[in-house]
Protein backbone atom coordinates (compact mmCIF):
# COMPACT_ATOMS: atom_id res chain seq x y z
CA UNK A 1 0.00 0.00 0.00
CA UNK A 2 1.18 3.52 -0.65
CA UNK A 3 2.68 5.19 2.01
CA UNK A 4 -0.02 8.15 3.10
CA UNK A 5 0.79 11.75 3.44
CA UNK A 6 -0.20 14.51 6.16
CA UNK A 7 -0.32 17.92 6.41
CA UNK A 8 2.32 18.36 9.47
CA UNK A 9 2.52 22.30 9.61
CA UNK A 10 0.34 25.37 9.23
CA UNK A 11 1.25 28.95 8.68
CA UNK A 12 -0.95 31.80 8.20
CA UNK A 13 -0.84 35.39 8.92
CA UNK A 14 -4.64 37.22 9.64
CA UNK A 15 -6.25 38.54 6.45
CA UNK A 16 -7.08 42.53 5.99
CA UNK A 17 -8.11 44.44 3.46
CA UNK A 18 -4.98 46.36 3.66
CA UNK A 19 -1.53 45.39 4.14
CA UNK A 20 0.90 48.25 3.29
CA UNK A 21 3.22 47.63 6.59
CA UNK A 22 4.52 44.49 4.55
CA UNK A 23 6.05 44.13 1.53
CA UNK A 24 4.70 40.46 -0.11
CA UNK A 25 7.49 38.59 0.42
CA UNK A 26 7.43 39.86 4.35
CA UNK A 27 4.30 38.51 4.60
CA UNK A 28 4.77 35.23 3.24
CA UNK A 29 8.43 35.18 5.49
CA UNK A 30 5.54 35.60 8.41
CA UNK A 31 3.09 32.02 7.38
CA UNK A 32 6.33 30.76 6.12
CA UNK A 33 7.95 30.88 9.71
CA UNK A 34 5.01 29.68 11.47
CA UNK A 35 4.56 26.92 9.56
CA UNK A 36 7.80 25.53 9.87
CA UNK A 37 7.82 26.72 14.09
CA UNK A 38 4.27 24.66 13.83
CA UNK A 39 5.95 21.52 11.83
CA UNK A 40 9.04 21.67 14.07
CA UNK A 41 11.30 21.79 11.56
CA UNK A 42 13.75 23.53 9.48
CA UNK A 43 13.75 24.78 5.84
CA UNK A 44 16.33 22.34 5.09
CA UNK A 45 14.30 19.31 5.45
CA UNK A 46 11.93 20.48 2.94
CA UNK A 47 13.01 18.62 -0.90
CA UNK A 48 10.44 20.31 -3.00
CA UNK A 49 8.22 23.66 -3.12
CA UNK A 50 4.92 24.47 -4.55
CA UNK A 51 3.96 28.10 -4.86
CA UNK A 52 0.30 29.29 -6.73
CA UNK A 53 0.34 32.55 -8.44
CA UNK A 54 -1.07 34.43 -10.92
CA UNK A 55 1.17 37.27 -12.80
CA UNK A 56 -1.73 39.62 -13.62
CA UNK A 57 -2.32 39.54 -9.96
CA UNK A 58 1.33 40.22 -8.41
CA UNK A 59 2.30 42.66 -11.02
CA UNK A 60 4.91 41.10 -12.22
CA UNK A 61 5.08 39.40 -15.01
CA UNK A 62 7.43 35.74 -14.73
CA UNK A 63 6.41 36.01 -10.41
CA UNK A 64 7.62 32.75 -10.10
CA UNK A 65 11.50 34.06 -10.13
CA UNK A 66 10.28 35.32 -6.96
CA UNK A 67 8.80 32.57 -4.65
CA UNK A 68 12.49 31.27 -3.23
CA UNK A 69 13.90 33.69 -0.96
CA UNK A 70 11.14 34.03 1.33
CA UNK A 71 9.99 30.49 1.70
CA UNK A 72 13.47 28.86 2.86
CA UNK A 73 13.44 27.47 -1.23
CA UNK A 74 16.89 28.89 -2.78
CA UNK A 75 18.79 26.97 -4.70
CA UNK A 76 16.03 24.01 -4.09
CA UNK A 77 13.27 22.17 -6.33
CA UNK A 78 10.49 24.93 -7.11
CA UNK A 79 7.57 24.84 -8.77
CA UNK A 80 5.03 27.37 -9.40
CA UNK A 81 1.63 26.74 -11.03
CA UNK A 82 -1.09 28.62 -11.94
CA UNK A 83 -3.85 27.01 -10.80
CA UNK A 84 -5.98 26.81 -6.98
CA UNK A 85 -4.68 26.21 -3.68
CA UNK A 86 -6.10 22.80 -3.57
CA UNK A 87 -4.70 21.77 -6.72
CA UNK A 88 -1.37 23.24 -5.38
CA UNK A 89 -1.60 20.61 -2.22
CA UNK A 90 -2.43 18.26 -5.22
CA UNK A 91 0.82 18.67 -7.04
CA UNK A 92 2.92 18.33 -3.68
CA UNK A 93 0.84 15.56 -2.81
CA UNK A 94 1.93 13.70 -6.13
CA UNK A 95 5.38 14.78 -5.53
CA UNK A 96 6.06 12.66 -2.40
CA UNK A 97 3.57 9.73 -3.42
CA UNK A 98 6.04 9.36 -6.08
CA UNK A 99 8.91 8.86 -3.16
CA UNK A 100 11.13 11.35 -4.86
CA UNK A 101 10.49 14.17 -1.39
CA UNK A 102 9.79 13.07 1.83
CA UNK A 103 8.57 16.75 2.89
CA UNK A 104 7.05 19.11 0.92
CA UNK A 105 5.95 22.95 1.27
CA UNK A 106 2.66 24.75 -0.48
CA UNK A 107 2.56 28.84 -0.10
CA UNK A 108 -0.34 30.67 -1.36
CA UNK A 109 -1.06 34.85 -0.96
CA UNK A 110 -2.83 37.39 -1.78
CA UNK A 111 -1.78 41.17 -2.62
CA UNK A 112 -5.20 42.01 -3.53
CA UNK A 113 -5.01 45.55 -2.11
CA UNK A 114 -2.26 46.48 -4.85
CA UNK A 115 -4.66 45.34 -8.02
CA UNK A 116 -5.79 48.52 -8.32
CA UNK A 117 -8.68 47.88 -11.09
CA UNK A 118 -9.30 44.07 -10.38
CA UNK A 119 -12.66 43.88 -12.78
CA UNK A 120 -10.20 45.27 -15.71
CA UNK A 121 -7.65 41.72 -15.06
CA UNK A 122 -11.08 39.43 -15.10
CA UNK A 123 -12.24 41.29 -17.63
CA UNK A 124 -8.54 40.12 -19.68
CA UNK A 125 -9.51 36.39 -18.47
CA UNK A 126 -12.55 36.82 -20.75
CA UNK A 127 -12.52 34.96 -24.33
CA UNK A 128 -10.48 38.06 -26.58
CA UNK A 129 -13.26 37.59 -29.71
CA UNK A 130 -16.65 36.19 -28.33
CA UNK A 131 -16.55 37.85 -24.94
CA UNK A 132 -14.30 40.58 -24.15
CA UNK A 133 -15.76 42.95 -27.19
CA UNK A 134 -19.39 43.02 -25.83
CA UNK A 135 -17.62 45.22 -23.01
CA UNK A 136 -19.15 43.72 -19.87
CA UNK A 137 -18.53 43.82 -16.19
CA UNK A 138 -17.17 40.50 -15.60
CA UNK A 139 -18.87 39.55 -12.44
CA UNK A 140 -21.86 39.30 -15.31
CA UNK A 141 -20.75 36.25 -15.24
CA UNK A 142 -21.87 35.27 -11.55
CA UNK A 143 -25.10 36.92 -11.99
CA UNK A 144 -25.76 33.85 -15.18
CA UNK A 145 -24.78 31.59 -12.89
CA UNK A 146 -26.64 32.54 -9.80
CA UNK A 147 -30.09 32.90 -11.93
CA UNK A 148 -29.65 29.08 -13.42
CA UNK A 149 -28.74 28.02 -10.50
CA UNK A 150 -31.86 29.49 -9.03
CA UNK A 151 -34.00 28.41 -11.40
CA UNK A 152 -32.98 25.15 -11.86
CA UNK A 153 -32.54 23.87 -8.48
CA UNK A 154 -35.85 25.61 -6.84
CA UNK A 155 -33.10 27.07 -3.66
CA UNK A 156 -33.87 30.48 -3.33
CA UNK A 157 -32.49 34.33 -3.76
CA UNK A 158 -33.49 34.52 0.24
CA UNK A 159 -31.66 31.56 1.17
CA UNK A 160 -28.52 32.36 -0.18
CA UNK A 161 -28.83 35.73 1.48
CA UNK A 162 -28.96 33.60 4.40
CA UNK A 163 -25.48 32.39 3.44
CA UNK A 164 -24.16 35.68 4.11
CA UNK A 165 -25.37 35.90 7.66
CA UNK A 166 -24.12 32.43 8.17
CA UNK A 167 -20.63 33.22 7.58
CA UNK A 168 -20.25 36.67 8.44
CA UNK A 169 -21.55 35.78 12.06
CA UNK A 170 -19.38 32.61 11.77
CA UNK A 171 -16.55 35.30 11.70
CA UNK A 172 -16.64 36.95 14.64
CA UNK A 173 -15.22 33.71 16.24
CA UNK A 174 -12.01 33.79 13.77
CA UNK A 175 -9.43 36.18 14.66
CA UNK A 176 -8.29 35.80 10.98
CA UNK A 177 -10.92 37.31 9.62
CA UNK A 178 -10.93 40.56 8.11
CA UNK A 179 -14.82 41.35 7.31
CA UNK A 180 -16.60 39.68 10.55
CA UNK A 181 -20.18 41.53 10.88
CA UNK A 182 -23.39 40.71 12.09
CA UNK A 183 -25.86 40.79 9.07
CA UNK A 184 -29.47 39.73 8.37
CA UNK A 185 -31.12 38.30 5.21
CA UNK A 186 -32.82 41.63 4.76
CA UNK A 187 -29.56 43.73 4.86
CA UNK A 188 -28.10 41.51 1.52
CA UNK A 189 -31.27 41.48 -0.09
CA UNK A 190 -31.67 45.30 0.62
CA UNK A 191 -27.46 45.96 -0.99
CA UNK A 192 -26.90 47.04 -4.21
CA UNK A 193 -27.81 45.11 -6.99
CA UNK A 194 -24.48 44.50 -8.69
CA UNK A 195 -25.50 41.53 -11.91
CA UNK A 196 -29.09 40.42 -10.46
CA UNK A 197 -29.46 38.49 -8.57
CA UNK A 198 -25.94 39.03 -7.49
CA UNK A 199 -26.08 42.19 -4.93
CA UNK A 200 -23.26 44.01 -3.15
CA UNK A 201 -22.86 41.94 0.05
CA UNK A 202 -23.25 38.65 -2.23
CA UNK A 203 -19.51 39.05 -3.03
CA UNK A 204 -16.65 38.14 -0.83
CA UNK A 205 -14.99 41.47 -0.32
CA UNK A 206 -11.09 41.06 -1.07
CA UNK A 207 -8.57 40.55 1.32
CA UNK A 208 -4.32 40.52 1.79
CA UNK A 209 -2.93 37.35 3.88
CA UNK A 210 -0.70 34.38 3.31
CA UNK A 211 -0.80 30.61 3.53
CA UNK A 212 1.85 28.12 3.90
CA UNK A 213 1.18 24.45 4.91
CA UNK A 214 3.79 21.81 5.03
CA UNK A 215 3.33 18.19 4.14
CA UNK A 216 5.14 15.27 4.62
CA UNK A 217 5.19 11.05 4.47
CA UNK A 218 3.37 9.51 7.03
CA UNK A 219 7.19 7.88 8.06
CA UNK A 220 8.32 11.38 8.85
CA UNK A 221 4.90 12.71 9.88
CA UNK A 222 5.39 10.59 12.99
CA UNK A 223 8.75 11.72 13.65
CA UNK A 224 7.53 15.54 13.97
CA UNK A 225 5.86 17.16 17.43
CA UNK A 226 2.76 18.55 15.59
CA UNK A 227 -0.19 16.43 15.13
CA UNK A 228 -0.38 15.17 11.75
CA UNK A 229 -3.75 15.57 9.56
CA UNK A 230 -3.68 12.79 7.15
CA UNK A 231 -4.70 13.64 3.48
CA UNK A 232 -7.49 10.68 2.67
CA UNK A 233 -8.30 12.43 -0.66
CA UNK A 234 -7.97 14.62 -3.38
CA UNK A 235 -9.42 15.86 -6.58
CA UNK A 236 -9.23 18.45 -8.51
CA UNK A 237 -11.09 19.21 -12.10
CA UNK A 238 -11.56 21.72 -15.13
CA UNK A 239 -14.58 22.84 -17.03
CA UNK A 240 -14.53 24.14 -19.99
CA UNK A 241 -13.57 27.92 -20.80
CA UNK A 242 -17.05 28.46 -22.94
CA UNK A 243 -19.22 30.36 -21.21
CA UNK A 244 -21.78 29.63 -23.57
CA UNK A 245 -21.71 26.05 -23.08
CA UNK A 246 -21.14 25.13 -19.76
CA UNK A 247 -24.02 23.52 -17.44
CA UNK A 248 -25.06 26.69 -15.51
CA UNK A 249 -27.06 25.40 -12.79
CA UNK A 250 -24.36 23.35 -11.54
CA UNK A 251 -20.53 23.23 -10.81
CA UNK A 252 -19.68 20.41 -12.68
CA UNK A 253 -15.65 20.62 -11.97
CA UNK A 254 -16.81 20.61 -7.87
CA UNK A 255 -18.79 17.00 -8.22
CA UNK A 256 -16.20 15.55 -10.28
CA UNK A 257 -13.26 16.63 -7.80
CA UNK A 258 -15.18 15.72 -5.50
CA UNK A 259 -15.72 12.37 -6.70
CA UNK A 260 -12.33 11.70 -7.29
CA UNK A 261 -11.16 12.26 -3.90
CA UNK A 262 -14.31 10.28 -2.31
CA UNK A 263 -12.75 7.36 -4.10
CA UNK A 264 -9.85 7.91 -2.80
CA UNK A 265 -11.11 8.17 0.32
CA UNK A 266 -13.55 5.42 0.13
CA UNK A 267 -15.81 7.77 0.90
CA UNK A 268 -19.77 5.81 -0.28
CA UNK A 269 -21.92 8.81 1.71
CA UNK A 270 -20.68 12.25 2.07
CA UNK A 271 -23.43 13.68 3.80
CA UNK A 272 -23.21 10.85 7.12
CA UNK A 273 -19.23 10.39 6.66
CA UNK A 274 -18.17 14.17 6.38
CA UNK A 275 -18.24 16.11 9.94
CA UNK A 276 -17.74 19.50 8.45
CA UNK A 277 -16.87 21.19 5.08
CA UNK A 278 -15.03 24.32 3.98
CA UNK A 279 -16.73 25.09 0.94
CA UNK A 280 -15.63 28.32 -1.68
CA UNK A 281 -18.48 31.26 -1.10
CA UNK A 282 -16.65 33.62 -3.58
CA UNK A 283 -20.43 34.47 -4.53
CA UNK A 284 -22.79 33.17 -1.96
CA UNK A 285 -24.61 31.15 -3.78
CA UNK A 286 -21.33 29.46 -4.85
CA UNK A 287 -21.92 27.79 -1.26
CA UNK A 288 -25.17 26.32 -1.85
CA UNK A 289 -24.17 25.38 -5.51
CA UNK A 290 -21.09 23.86 -4.18
CA UNK A 291 -23.19 22.02 -1.40
CA UNK A 292 -24.82 20.45 -3.27
CA UNK A 293 -22.04 19.28 -5.81
CA UNK A 294 -20.21 17.86 -3.14
CA UNK A 295 -23.09 15.34 -2.41
CA UNK A 296 -23.51 17.12 1.05
CA UNK A 297 -27.42 18.07 0.23
CA UNK A 298 -29.72 16.99 -2.44
CA UNK A 299 -30.61 18.94 -5.54
CA UNK A 300 -32.42 21.72 -4.80
CA UNK A 301 -32.32 21.01 -0.45
CA UNK A 302 -28.98 23.06 0.00
CA UNK A 303 -31.45 26.25 0.84
CA UNK A 304 -34.23 24.47 2.72
CA UNK A 305 -30.98 22.90 5.18
CA UNK A 306 -29.50 25.78 5.28
CA UNK A 307 -32.48 28.21 6.57
CA UNK A 308 -33.37 25.03 9.23
CA UNK A 309 -29.78 25.45 10.53
CA UNK A 310 -28.14 22.48 9.28
CA UNK A 311 -25.17 24.25 8.23
CA UNK A 312 -24.73 26.26 10.93
CA UNK A 313 -21.75 24.91 13.90
CA UNK A 314 -24.23 23.76 15.75
CA UNK A 315 -26.04 21.83 13.31
CA UNK A 316 -25.65 18.67 11.71
CA UNK A 317 -23.25 19.41 9.01
CA UNK A 318 -21.65 22.89 9.71
CA UNK A 319 -20.52 24.47 6.61
CA UNK A 320 -17.82 27.51 6.33
CA UNK A 321 -17.17 27.81 10.30
CA UNK A 322 -14.20 29.85 9.44
CA UNK A 323 -16.26 32.10 8.29
CA UNK A 324 -15.51 31.86 4.37
CA UNK A 325 -14.27 34.29 2.18
CA UNK A 326 -17.44 36.20 2.98
CA UNK A 327 -15.81 36.38 6.50
CA UNK A 328 -12.05 36.43 5.81
CA UNK A 329 -11.78 38.35 2.72
CA UNK A 330 -11.43 36.46 -0.93
CA UNK A 331 -7.84 35.72 -1.00
CA UNK A 332 -7.29 34.55 -4.79
CA UNK A 333 -6.18 31.46 -5.08
CA UNK A 334 -4.85 31.27 -1.54
CA UNK A 335 -8.58 30.62 -0.73
CA UNK A 336 -8.28 26.88 -0.99
CA UNK A 337 -5.48 26.98 0.96
CA UNK A 338 -6.98 29.49 3.65
CA UNK A 339 -10.01 26.66 3.62
CA UNK A 340 -7.55 23.90 4.39
CA UNK A 341 -5.65 26.00 7.18
CA UNK A 342 -9.61 25.86 8.93
CA UNK A 343 -9.90 22.52 8.59
CA UNK A 344 -6.48 21.56 9.62
CA UNK A 345 -6.89 23.34 12.66
CA UNK A 346 -10.44 21.68 13.41
CA UNK A 347 -8.95 18.08 13.26
CA UNK A 348 -6.55 19.19 15.39
CA UNK A 349 -9.01 20.75 17.81
CA UNK A 350 -7.06 24.18 17.65
CA UNK A 351 -9.99 25.97 15.92
CA UNK A 352 -10.67 27.96 19.76
CA UNK A 353 -13.63 29.44 20.09
CA UNK A 354 -15.33 27.97 16.83
CA UNK A 355 -13.51 24.92 17.71
CA UNK A 356 -16.35 22.10 16.35
CA UNK A 357 -16.76 19.09 19.09
CA UNK A 358 -15.81 15.24 17.98
CA UNK A 359 -14.55 16.14 14.53
CA UNK A 360 -12.56 13.63 12.78
CA UNK A 361 -13.09 14.10 9.01
CA UNK A 362 -13.24 17.24 6.98
CA UNK A 363 -13.41 18.67 3.41
CA UNK A 364 -12.28 21.93 1.88
CA UNK A 365 -13.26 22.67 -1.39
CA UNK A 366 -11.69 25.38 -3.78
CA UNK A 367 -13.25 27.90 -7.03
CA UNK A 368 -10.63 29.34 -8.76
CA UNK A 369 -13.12 32.31 -9.45
CA UNK A 370 -14.56 34.39 -12.03
CA UNK A 371 -14.58 33.41 -15.33
CA UNK A 372 -13.27 29.56 -14.27
CA UNK A 373 -15.11 26.57 -14.37
CA UNK A 374 -12.17 24.87 -12.19
CA UNK A 375 -10.80 24.03 -8.84
CA UNK A 376 -10.11 21.09 -5.99
CA UNK A 377 -11.57 19.28 -3.46
CA UNK A 378 -9.19 17.50 -0.40
CA UNK A 379 -10.76 15.25 2.42
CA UNK A 380 -8.57 15.51 5.45
CA UNK A 381 -8.84 13.27 8.46
CA UNK A 382 -6.67 13.06 11.84
CA UNK A 383 -7.23 9.37 12.32
CA UNK B 1 8.42 38.39 -48.65
CA UNK B 2 8.67 34.97 -49.94
CA UNK B 3 6.32 32.12 -49.89
CA UNK B 4 7.76 28.75 -49.18
CA UNK B 5 6.81 26.79 -52.52
CA UNK B 6 3.88 24.53 -52.16
CA UNK B 7 2.64 26.64 -49.18
CA UNK B 8 -0.74 27.04 -48.65
CA UNK B 9 -2.88 30.20 -47.69
CA UNK B 10 -1.76 33.67 -48.30
CA UNK B 11 0.68 36.31 -46.89
CA UNK B 12 -0.62 38.88 -44.33
CA UNK B 13 0.53 42.28 -44.94
CA UNK B 14 0.15 45.32 -42.65
CA UNK B 15 -2.45 47.25 -45.07
CA UNK B 16 -4.81 44.09 -45.01
CA UNK B 17 -4.79 44.65 -41.44
CA UNK B 18 -5.40 48.43 -41.69
CA UNK B 19 -8.12 48.05 -43.41
CA UNK B 20 -9.71 45.39 -41.87
CA UNK B 21 -9.78 42.42 -44.63
CA UNK B 22 -8.84 40.34 -41.55
CA UNK B 23 -10.39 40.16 -38.02
CA UNK B 24 -8.52 41.94 -35.54
CA UNK B 25 -9.36 42.69 -31.46
CA UNK B 26 -7.85 45.00 -29.88
CA UNK B 27 -8.07 45.76 -25.99
CA UNK B 28 -6.53 47.68 -23.62
CA UNK B 29 -6.24 45.92 -20.02
CA UNK B 30 -5.48 48.65 -17.18
CA UNK B 31 -2.69 46.48 -15.11
CA UNK B 32 -1.95 49.21 -12.87
CA UNK B 33 -0.86 48.13 -9.39
CA UNK B 34 0.12 49.86 -6.16
CA UNK B 35 3.45 48.25 -4.35
CA UNK B 36 3.53 47.66 -0.48
CA UNK B 37 7.39 48.76 0.19
CA UNK B 38 6.78 47.22 3.74
CA UNK B 39 9.72 47.00 6.14
CA UNK B 40 12.91 46.96 4.74
CA UNK B 41 12.54 48.51 1.17
CA UNK B 42 10.60 50.92 2.68
CA UNK B 43 13.50 52.24 4.96
CA UNK B 44 15.84 51.97 1.79
CA UNK B 45 13.84 54.15 0.07
CA UNK B 46 14.28 56.37 3.31
CA UNK B 47 17.81 56.25 3.74
CA UNK B 48 18.27 57.00 -0.52
CA UNK B 49 16.11 60.06 -0.14
CA UNK B 50 18.90 61.26 2.55
CA UNK B 51 22.01 60.13 0.49
CA UNK B 52 22.11 57.25 2.69
CA UNK B 53 22.59 53.43 1.14
CA UNK B 54 21.25 51.17 4.03
CA UNK B 55 22.08 47.26 4.66
CA UNK B 56 21.20 44.94 7.43
CA UNK B 57 23.31 42.24 8.41
CA UNK B 58 22.33 38.63 9.52
CA UNK B 59 23.23 37.94 12.85
CA UNK B 60 23.71 34.28 11.90
CA UNK B 61 25.98 34.48 9.32
CA UNK B 62 27.18 37.89 9.41
CA UNK B 63 25.97 38.23 5.68
CA UNK B 64 25.72 42.22 5.13
CA UNK B 65 23.12 42.71 2.01
CA UNK B 66 21.72 45.57 0.03
CA UNK B 67 19.46 45.87 -0.74
CA UNK B 68 18.53 45.39 2.36
CA UNK B 69 15.56 42.46 3.06
CA UNK B 70 14.02 41.68 6.61
CA UNK B 71 15.43 37.62 6.29
CA UNK B 72 17.85 35.69 5.17
CA UNK B 73 17.10 33.80 2.26
CA UNK B 74 20.03 30.84 3.37
CA UNK B 75 19.70 31.24 6.95
CA UNK B 76 15.57 31.65 6.94
CA UNK B 77 16.87 33.57 10.30
CA UNK B 78 15.11 37.52 10.82
CA UNK B 79 17.95 40.26 9.47
CA UNK B 80 17.29 43.23 11.92
CA UNK B 81 20.68 44.67 12.16
CA UNK B 82 20.75 47.70 10.36
CA UNK B 83 24.19 49.48 9.18
CA UNK B 84 25.14 52.30 7.01
CA UNK B 85 27.07 51.35 3.66
CA UNK B 86 29.32 53.70 1.76
CA UNK B 87 28.10 54.63 -1.70
CA UNK B 88 31.32 53.37 -3.18
CA UNK B 89 32.17 49.57 -4.42
CA UNK B 90 33.77 47.54 -7.40
CA UNK B 91 32.11 46.94 -10.58
CA UNK B 92 31.13 42.95 -10.65
CA UNK B 93 29.87 42.77 -14.36
CA UNK B 94 29.04 45.44 -16.84
CA UNK B 95 27.33 45.46 -19.92
CA UNK B 96 27.02 47.71 -23.18
CA UNK B 97 23.49 48.08 -24.07
CA UNK B 98 22.71 49.40 -27.51
CA UNK B 99 18.83 49.26 -27.10
CA UNK B 100 16.61 50.82 -24.72
CA UNK B 101 14.39 48.54 -22.10
CA UNK B 102 11.58 48.69 -25.20
CA UNK B 103 14.25 47.82 -27.76
CA UNK B 104 14.50 51.69 -29.37
CA UNK B 105 18.19 51.71 -30.58
CA UNK B 106 20.12 54.11 -28.67
CA UNK B 107 22.68 56.75 -30.32
CA UNK B 108 24.68 56.69 -26.67
CA UNK B 109 25.11 53.10 -24.92
CA UNK B 110 23.79 52.33 -21.62
CA UNK B 111 26.30 50.68 -19.24
CA UNK B 112 24.40 48.61 -16.81
CA UNK B 113 26.28 47.21 -14.29
CA UNK B 114 25.92 45.19 -10.84
CA UNK B 115 28.34 47.15 -8.16
CA UNK B 116 29.53 45.62 -5.17
CA UNK B 117 29.05 48.03 -2.60
CA UNK B 118 31.66 48.78 0.11
CA UNK B 119 30.66 47.48 3.33
CA UNK B 120 28.58 44.63 1.97
CA UNK B 121 29.49 40.93 1.91
CA UNK B 122 31.79 39.77 -0.74
CA UNK B 123 30.02 39.69 -4.27
CA UNK B 124 26.47 41.63 -2.86
CA UNK B 125 25.40 44.64 -4.12
CA UNK B 126 22.88 45.74 -6.45
CA UNK B 127 22.31 46.79 -10.19
CA UNK B 128 22.85 50.51 -11.62
CA UNK B 129 23.81 52.25 -14.33
CA UNK B 130 27.94 53.25 -14.68
CA UNK B 131 28.43 57.19 -16.04
CA UNK B 132 31.01 59.20 -17.70
CA UNK B 133 32.49 56.40 -19.16
CA UNK B 134 32.72 57.41 -22.51
CA UNK B 135 30.16 58.04 -25.46
CA UNK B 136 30.98 54.40 -27.84
CA UNK B 137 31.62 51.18 -26.97
CA UNK B 138 35.55 51.56 -27.70
CA UNK B 139 36.12 54.68 -25.11
CA UNK B 140 33.64 52.24 -22.35
CA UNK B 141 35.58 49.73 -23.04
CA UNK B 142 38.86 51.39 -22.47
CA UNK B 143 37.44 52.80 -19.21
CA UNK B 144 35.76 50.21 -17.49
CA UNK B 145 36.83 46.75 -16.34
CA UNK B 146 35.76 44.54 -14.26
CA UNK B 147 36.98 44.94 -10.66
CA UNK B 148 37.02 49.12 -10.96
CA UNK B 149 36.60 51.04 -8.22
CA UNK B 150 33.19 53.48 -8.12
CA UNK B 151 31.36 56.33 -6.58
CA UNK B 152 27.43 57.10 -6.66
CA UNK B 153 26.35 60.11 -8.43
CA UNK B 154 23.30 61.30 -6.60
CA UNK B 155 20.68 63.72 -7.77
CA UNK B 156 20.32 66.83 -5.48
CA UNK B 157 19.01 66.61 -2.37
CA UNK B 158 15.90 68.68 -3.07
CA UNK B 159 15.08 66.25 -5.74
CA UNK B 160 15.33 62.96 -4.16
CA UNK B 161 11.77 61.55 -4.65
CA UNK B 162 13.10 57.94 -2.21
CA UNK B 163 13.78 55.55 -5.30
CA UNK B 164 16.60 53.73 -6.53
CA UNK B 165 16.78 56.57 -9.35
CA UNK B 166 18.18 58.81 -6.31
CA UNK B 167 21.40 57.55 -7.68
CA UNK B 168 21.85 59.22 -11.04
CA UNK B 169 24.61 56.59 -11.98
CA UNK B 170 27.86 55.30 -10.44
CA UNK B 171 30.92 57.25 -12.03
CA UNK B 172 34.47 55.49 -12.18
CA UNK B 173 36.51 56.37 -9.11
CA UNK B 174 40.51 56.78 -8.69
CA UNK B 175 41.81 54.01 -6.52
ZN1 LIG C 1 22.30 34.51 7.22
Amino acid sequence: MRERVAIVGVGYTSFRPLSPEVSFREMVFEAACRAYADAGLEPDRVGTFVAVSEDYLEGTSIFDEYVPDQLGAVLKPVQTICQDGITAIASAYLQLATGLFEVALVEGHAKASNVLYPAHIEAFAMDPVFVRPLGLNPRFVAGLEMRSFLAQTGNTEEQVALVVAKNKANALKNPLAAYPALVTAEDVLASRPVATPVKELDIAPFADGAVVLILARESVARTLKSQPVYIRGIGWMQDTPNLDQRDWSQASYAELAGRMAYRQAGIRDPKEEICFAEVDDTFSYKELQHIEALGLARCGEAGVLLSEGYFLPDGPLPVNVSGGSLGNGYLYDASGLRSVLEVVLQLRGQAGERQLPDVRVGLAQSWRGIPTASGGVIILSNE
Amino acid sequence: MMKPQNARGVPLKDEDLKVGKVLTTEWRVKADYAWDCGIAIGRYFDGLKEGKILATRCRRCRRTVVPPRIFCEWCFKPMDEWVEVRDTGRVNTFSVSYFSWDMTPLEKPEVPAVVEIDGCSPGVGFMHLLGEVGDNLDEILRRVKVGMKVRAVWKPADQRTGAITDILYFKPEEE
